[in-house]
């Protein structure tokens, strides 16, 4: 059995969900739970979550979207896993700041492919090079910072870029609470790549194909 | 903002989602002007936007402090992002403001006595509660708000707070665990979602203004 709305649901504050609950009756029109026959509002979250997500997944939409992260999730943990064996790279004095945000991309990769179950994306074959172009990425630490910066950045508006899609279902906050520790592994990457944390008071967000089109350069 | 007569910080001055109602000016003796100087913050996505204007006015008038009256022994880094960070929470208390038009709340009377403004650990920490508070609360209200526009708005806001957040945490301790999150992430990566309920009373101490969530759910 896949246990997919877990993930979702331990992901979510439980009162959170409880409020989120209460202000989502379209949620069981839409899955026609049978809600009076439920005494808690966690119970009820749970179901409306089940119906959402279980038998034959999760609206497509939704795994769309989830997959779209994990693919980039993917392409990040796999670039930390990397970045973080390669001796010599990392100045003792900020490897605990790359070893956290390796784990936070991990973890976020688990997460991700959790929810999705067997409608999860593979990892993609990767090229941290881009080709050639960042041929010293794992042996020169200003290179490497600058590849972590344009993917933390690139994290945050394509999160951002999704927000939308997932308005109305529980996975939104969850969504939210990555986009926002993406925007913490920005900020402290961008000052070692010599930028400030932030650009402006105002992130921009960025669509799938802008999203795309920046990733595949390291994408095999 | 001058505070008439009876000093309201013995008041309730946030009351949570779900809590019993309570009007604050109506306990005042000056009817009409407290009236006027209490916020609801109402209803929907309209209040939604008020909690956020809320939080920006705070952080704004945080850092506008902290600008003016710079801690001892600031160097010029520090100043140079504190002052960055104020003007982006002026542009966000601003962008709301002109979001909501005649439904905003006014404008809030805050209390900095607990910060030391000449201690430069008083004002960063002070600065990584207000940030990371700000963190958990935009995205706890993300699922709060119908309208896709607000969303995309919030949105753009929340990753800012979360870059301050960051670079707050970088100047009390450098670019280690701290900058990427730390304690505000936890073991699934994910960073904190809270509740106007739980987030106002973590702001009721800085907010001299009776403001009230009746209707926000």
């Amino acid at each position: 059995m896949n246990n997919q709305e877990d993930f979702i649901l331990d992901a979510i504050d439980p009162e959170v969900a409880e409020h989120i609950d209460a202000g989502r009756r379209s949620l069981f029109t839409r899955y026609a739970v049978p809600v009076a026959a439920l005494g808690s509002a966690p119970l009820i979250i749970a179901a409306s979550a089940q119906a959402a997500f279980a038998a034959g997944g999760l609206p497509k939409q939704v795994v769309d979207v989830l997959n779209f992260a994990l693919t980039l999730e993917y392409l990040e943990a796999a670039f930390y896993k990397q970045a973080n064996g390669s001796s010599g790279l990392i100045p003792q004095k900020y490897r605990q700041l790359f070893r956290t945000i390796g784990a936070h991309e991990t973890a976020h990769v688990a997460l991700l492919k959790g929810a999705l179950g067997s409608a999860a994306v593979k990892a993609p074959a990767v090229d941290f090079t881009a080709g050639g172009k960042y041929a010293d990425v794992f042996s020169n630490f200003e290179t490497f910072v600058a590849v972590s910066a344009t993917f933390e950045d690139l994290g945050v508006a394509a999160y951002k870029g999704q927000a939308g899609n997932l308005i109305g279902t529980p996975v939104l906050t969850t969504a939210l609470q990555i986009h926002s520790v993406e925007a913490r592994h920005a900020a402290a990457v961008r000052p070692l790549a010599g930028k400030a944390g932030f650009d402006g008071a105002f992130d921009k967000p960025k669509t799938k194909a802008q999203v795309l089109a920046a990733a595949t350069p390291f994408l095999a | 903002m001058m505070t008439p007569g009876l000093n309201r910080r013995n008041l309730l001055k946030w009351t949570g989602v779900g809590a019993t109602v309570m009007v604050a000016g109506a306990m005042l003796p000056n009817f009409g002007i407290s009236a006027a100087l209490a916020a609801d913050l109402g209803a929907g996505d309209i209040g939604v936007l008020n909690y956020a204007y809320a939080l920006e006015q705070l952080e704004a008038a945080f850092y506008i402090q902290v600008a003016k009256t710079p801690y001892e022994g600031i160097t010029k880094a520090e100043l140079s992002n504190l002052k960055a960070i104020r003007d982006h929470e002026i542009a966000h208390r601003e962008f709301l403001r002109k979001a909501l038009g005649r439904k905003a709340i006014p404008d809030l009377e805050v209390d900095f006595s607990k910060v030391d403004f000449t201690s430069r650990k008083s004002v960063l920490g002070t600065a990584d509660v207000f940030e990371n508070l700000g963190v958990a609360a935009y995205n706890g209200a993300g699922q709060l708000i119908k309208d896709v526009n607000y969303l995309a708005a919030a949105g753009s806001i929340v990753s800012i707070e979360a870059r301050h957040a960051a670079t707050i945490a970088a100047l009390r301790s450098g670019f280690g665990r701290d900058a990427a999150g730390g304690k505000n992430v936890n073991s699934k990566g994910l960073d904190a979602a809270l509740l106007p309920s739980q987030v106002l009373p973590k702001a009721a101490p800085f907010i001299v203004t009776p403001v009230t969530a009746n209707s926000l759910s």
